[in-house]
């Protein structure tokens, strides 16, 4: 027979697969210092033993925005050591890919950079059997990173930026640039804007900003998309445009403030002051932020603030949700649900968010309100 | 390469024993382009080994073509010529690759230990890595269960896509007359421009609707891969099995060897190296995959080592996630690292795959005159 | 279709086999099925993408990105994606052919197995480690030639200035696409040249043919079509690659220049907006996907003519 061909070109195969056995014989989870069965010894205050019963198992999957990924993980790692068997995946495909896994019923919760629009509330309740929420619990303020040596604390007005990032001012010292930098020597280094060559949550909301604090000189459409004909040079996700702005002088990016490593940031004006982006300035404008109309009492949709003149708030924060059923059919499933987003609202949970991914705790009265949506969900 | 298009020998000498040049011509050459590669590039502002190279090969092709025309005629300096562009092509090509390779390595080797190949990443969060950073805590954090899914899912993948390939060729090859035949042929080009991500969504979808909505396991992934790697399978061994000299199937026939067994015996196994490059490469092609994987088989930190239930990690996604998306935004050199490990392991993977099947093609390819 | 496999009618040489074998019959089924299968698998993967492609045609052209419609959105797309394969055609296949001479004819036989091994190595490298090499190696090297190109050269509107900052251009992520190929290419054309019958090249050198003359005469035509097949199977991945492209070039609206930022790629549009698309947006994604779709259709068709053209050469014909 023709066994000995077969036995030919799947040989590599079979040593493939013999390699995978032996492989599954020898590997383990590593030591975090942070699972439950481990010794205490208290240099890791946040792996508090035993503080969600422990008693859950089972696997959780959830999808959607790579924003909040780092965050996610350090939620999970979080949940994962009070529930030592319990698994939960997050696969961070994107917000539209999130929501629309949602809204299928493939996955039991979502993250998502947007919250889910009317349509796809329908199709939620659908799969869910019941309304289902967003619940906004990372907040991300977006730093403004420049490359250019010599010039410490730069400070932009909205217009500025704006006419930064559409071309119209193309030198650093240009009059607009010197007006808001009284104090500063300017180069007459030509201007490359650097932004996303990807569809972006983090490009959605600083649009969003541009659009709403410097209407007159920001006139393109709000999308994740950078608009197609404005100069200068994209890169792909966060360490992307990073290593652009790192890359040449002159340059001058948007992205995750957590991200920005060395690079200097540029502080924005807000009424008649410049803010530095920080944890509390991005909580502060969320916090001065009016919910979104028209919504169910507990769909905690925000309306950002982004022209606010409130003093010490940053307005230029990305807000990411998760979302969530109000009720889950299968009570495993919702066990899980409970208990992650739970953790995830809680103290402990915001702060290991903070810790590990730089994000903003949500402010305590948030906390409060979330708390009480999730202690509202049904299961079975 | 008629005597008479050859230009005249000088006088006396027959066409056989015409001049040559002294073997040690080409070295000489060499030797005398280099050091005046590395004049000229001084002369013209400045020494750079971009001038210097370039210059010296230059002088090279240059010198060594006219001379060898002048005193050994336009054949043998075409032929030198040729020679000198071949060796330049792959001199050229090499520095790209030699670049590659040494990035990977130089950077791979920073968290490269078996503690790297042997741990998972459940539990790991930015804050390890930070602590990691300021030394107040040990590097954590591996690719295991990413090692292990690219083996079960590429494995799978092969399993389905070899034999169904390796048989399509035969097929198109030793059978295959008529509309099927070119359909097929046909069809096989279209799928090798199949985009990846569309592949990922149609195992996506195909799997909703077979075992339900959400479906991702590594089976998922595998499945998604075939598509991909059939026509790479298809394409090339069709050109293997093509070129196996129809001396070899008729001498079968004639000794009354049916027509599989000759396909079996004979014009497999002469084309066998072929076919195994081209499964390697068909491997090579797939395991480097992202975002199939994702939207089929899942992303998880955690081990999981059935590809029929559950979502599954893939070496790929691991390298995309830690070079892209950071575990901590503010230190996000060990994640870095770590994606740079993954990748040394990826290529240590196909490495090994790639020995074992050139080592089965040797042991049971048909002795040659090579 | 044809249901029942004739006997072999296409030799007539070959004495002709009253009864067929059941070994046979089997061994020729199971083939055909695997090759209908494929034909399956396509129709599902057409029907799958025609289904999700579809609302784009039917959308309001105003409703398309860039709100023109969705020629006007693909079209500088098609001209990025074919910019980028041309670019790394041009660079990758003398350089491929040229490796794979030296591995089969020139390079000592020890030497050129491992380099062989090495350069079927390289076909491994995911596309992400490329788009990190790119930008971290390449980029930043190749920048000062882009700069000449605008400066010296760029009357062509190919190279019209002013050149990129980060050298984050269509030319390096050609160059990037090239070096991502050459390995295939060099693989397929490698393999074909070894299987040059050895009786031509004998007879090729004892004619007094210098090297050069026999591989021009005995090793390049036989090898002509799976020269074209590697040649086509490079240009799959460079048409279809994604990440890499994703990560190298710095995209943007449509341009000529190739040395500045600007242009996009199908594949590598799809790759950064679809994760965060929804909706219409998804669709006219997947309806791009459709349009590469059918430019490999159309490459390979053409390469498919060529090597008919040339198919004396075969082997099995």
């Amino acid at each position: 027979m023709n066994l000995s061909i077969v036995r030919r070109t799947l040989a590599p195969v079979a040593v493939a697969s013999a390699a995978a056995l032996v492989l599954a014989a020898c590997g383990s989870d590593p030591d975090t210092g942070n699972s439950s069965n481990e010794s205490p010894d208290g240099d890791n205050s946040e792996g508090s033993d035993g503080a969600g019963g422990g008693d859950l198992s089972g696997t959780l999957n959830g999808a959607g925005a790579s924003s909040q990924e780092s965050a996610v993980q350090a939620w999970i790692a979080g949940f994962q050591g009070q529930n030592p068997d319990v698994t939960v995946n997050y696969a961070p495909e994107g917000s539209g890919a999130g929501r629309e896994q949602f809204t299928s019923g493939a996955v039991a919760f979502a993250g998502s950079d947007a919250a889910l629009d009317e349509e796809e509330l329908a199709a939620a309740e659908t799969a869910c059997g019941a309304p289902a929420v967003d619940l906004p619990l990372f907040i991300d303020p977006i730093a403004v990173p420049y490359n250019l040596p010599g010039v410490d604390n730069l400070q932009l007005g909205p217009v500025t930026l704006a006419n930064i990032f559409n071309g119209t001012i193309t030198t650093w010292n240009d009059p607009a640039i010197v007006a808001d930098n009284p104090d500063a020597t300017l180069p007459d280094t030509t201007i490359t804007p650097v932004h996303r060559s990807d569809e972006s949550g983090t490009t959605e909301n600083f649009v969003e900003y541009l659009a709403a604090a410097a209407a007159e000189a920001w006139t393109y459409e709000v999308s994740g998309e950078w608009p197609a004909d404005l100069p200068g040079e994209a890169g792909a996700q966060t360490p992307g445009v990073i290593a652009a702005v790192q890359a040449a002088e002159g340059t001058i990016g948007y992205a995750s403030a957590a991200a920005v490593g060395d690079l200097q940031t540029a502080a924005i004006g807000v009424g008649t002051e410049f803010v530095e982006y920080s944890a509390e300035a991005a909580a502060a404008v969320v916090d001065a932020s009016p919910r979104a109309e028209g919504r169910a009492e507990n769909d905690i949709v925000l309306e950002l603030a982004r022209d606010t003149t409130e003093s010490g708030a940053y307005p230029i924060v990305l807000v990411s949700y998760t979302v969530v059923c109000t009720s889950y059919a299968d009570p495993a499933v919702g066990d899980l649900v409970k208990g992650y987003v739970g953790y995830v609202a809680s103290d402990e949970g915001q702060q290991a968010a903070a810790a590990a991914a730089g994000s903003a705790p949500i402010s305590p009265e948030l906390q409060a309100e979330v708390q009480a949506v999730v202690e509202s969900i049904e299961v079975g | 390469m008629s005597v008479a298009t050859k230009p005249a020998p000088p006088a006396g000498a027959s066409s056989l024993a015409q001049n040559q040049l002294p073997r040690y011509t080409t070295q000489l050459v060499l030797v005398l382009s280099i050091a005046a590669g590395a004049g000229l590039s001084a002369l013209f502002g400045g020494f750079s080994i971009v001038s210097f190279a370039v210059l010296s090969v230059l002088a090279f092709l240059v010198v060594n073509t006219v001379l060898s025309g002048v005193v050994e005629g336009r054949r043998k300096a075409k032929d030198k010529l040729v020679t000198g562009l071949v060796y330049t092509a792959f001199g050229i090509a090499l520095v790209p690759l030699v670049s590659v390779i040494w990035s990977v390595v130089d950077n791979g080797m920073a968290r490269f230990s078996i503690d790297f190949l042997t741990t998972s990443m459940r539990n790991v969060t930015g804050l390890n890595d930070q602590q990691a950073l300021e030394g107040t805590a040990p590097f954590i954090g591996g690719a295991y269960h990413a090692i292990l899914g690219t083996f079960l899912i590429t494995g799978l993948a092969t399993v389905i896509s070899v034999p169904i390939g390796l048989l399509t060729s035969v097929y198109l090859v030793e059978y295959g007359r008529g509309r099927l035949a070119k359909a097929i042929t046909f069809f096989v080009d279209v799928m090798t421009g199949i985009p990846s991500i569309v592949a990922g969504l149609f195992a996506a979808a195909l799997f909703a609707v077979l075992f339900g909505v959400g479906t991702r396991n590594g089976f998922a992934g595998a499945v998604a891969l075939s598509v991909l790697m059939i026509p790479v399978v298809v394409r090339s061994s069709e050109e293997m099995l093509r070129i196996v000299p129809n001396e070899l199937r008729e001498a079968a026939y004639a000794l009354g060897v049916p027509k599989w067994r000759t396909i079996v015996r004979v014009v497999i196994p002469t084309a066998i190296s072929g076919i195994a490059s081209g499964v390697t490469l068909a491997i090579a092609r797939v395991v480097g995959e992202t975002a199939p994987l994702i939207v089929t088989a899942g992303f998880t930190s955690s081990i999981n080592n059935n590809p029929f239930s559950d979502w599954m990690m893939s070496l790929p996604a691991y390298v995309y996630s830690q070079a892209m998306r950071p575990l901590s935004g503010s230190s996000p050199q060990p994640s870095f690292d770590r994606a740079w490990a993954a990748a040394l392991t990826l290529i240590l993977i196909v490495m090994l795959l790639n020995l074992v099947a050139r080592l089965i093609a040797r042991l049971f390819a048909p002795k040659t005159g090579r | 279709m044809t249901t029942t496999e004739p006997p072999p009618t296409e030799r007539p040489a070959v004495a002709r086999r009253p009864k067929t074998r059941p070994g046979d019959r089997i061994f020729s089924r199971s083939a055909q099925v695997a090759g209908i299968l494929i034909l399956v698998i396509l129709a599902g993967v057409a029907a799958f993408l025609v289904r999700e492609a579809l609302p784009t045609f039917t959308a309001d052209p105003s409703e398309i990105d860039g709100g023109k419609g969705f020629f006007s959105y693909v079209w500088p797309l098609v001209f990025g994606t074919l910019a980028a394969a041309v670019i790394a055609l041009i660079v990758a296949t003398p350089l491929a052919l040229g490796i794979a001479l030296f591995i089969s004819h020139y390079a000592p036989r020890r030497l050129a197995q491992g380099l062989g091994y090495i350069v079927d190595l390289l076909a491994a490298i995911p596309s992400v480690v490329f788009g990190l090499w790119g930008i971290q190696w390449l980029a930043p090297q190749v920048q000062p030639a882009w700069g000449w190109l605008a400066d010296n050269l760029g009357f062509i509107p190919l190279f019209s200035g002013p050149a990129s900052a980060t050298g984050r251009t269509m030319m390096t992520a050609g160059l990037v696409l090239a070096v991502m190929i050459l390995p295939i290419i060099t693989a397929v054309s490698r393999e074909v040249f070894l299987q040059t019958p050895t009786l031509h090249e004998e007879a090729a050198l004892a004619l007094g043919a210098t090297r050069w003359e026999m591989i021009r005469m005995a090793v390049i035509p036989f090898g002509r079509p799976g020269i074209i097949s590697g040649i086509m199977l490079g240009l799959g991945r460079a048409l279809g690659e994604t990440m890499a492209v994703a990560m190298v070039l710095s995209t943007g609206g449509f341009t000529w220049s190739m040395v500045t930022a600007g242009n996009n790629t199908i594949a590598a549009e799809i790759a950064l907006d679809f994760p965060e698309s929804s909706g219409l947006k998804t669709n006219t994604l997947i309806a791009a996907g459709l349009v590469l779709f059918a430019i490999t259709l159309a490459v390979n068709m053409f390469a498919r003519w060529i090597v008919s053209r040339r198919s004396e050469f075969s082997g099995a014909n």
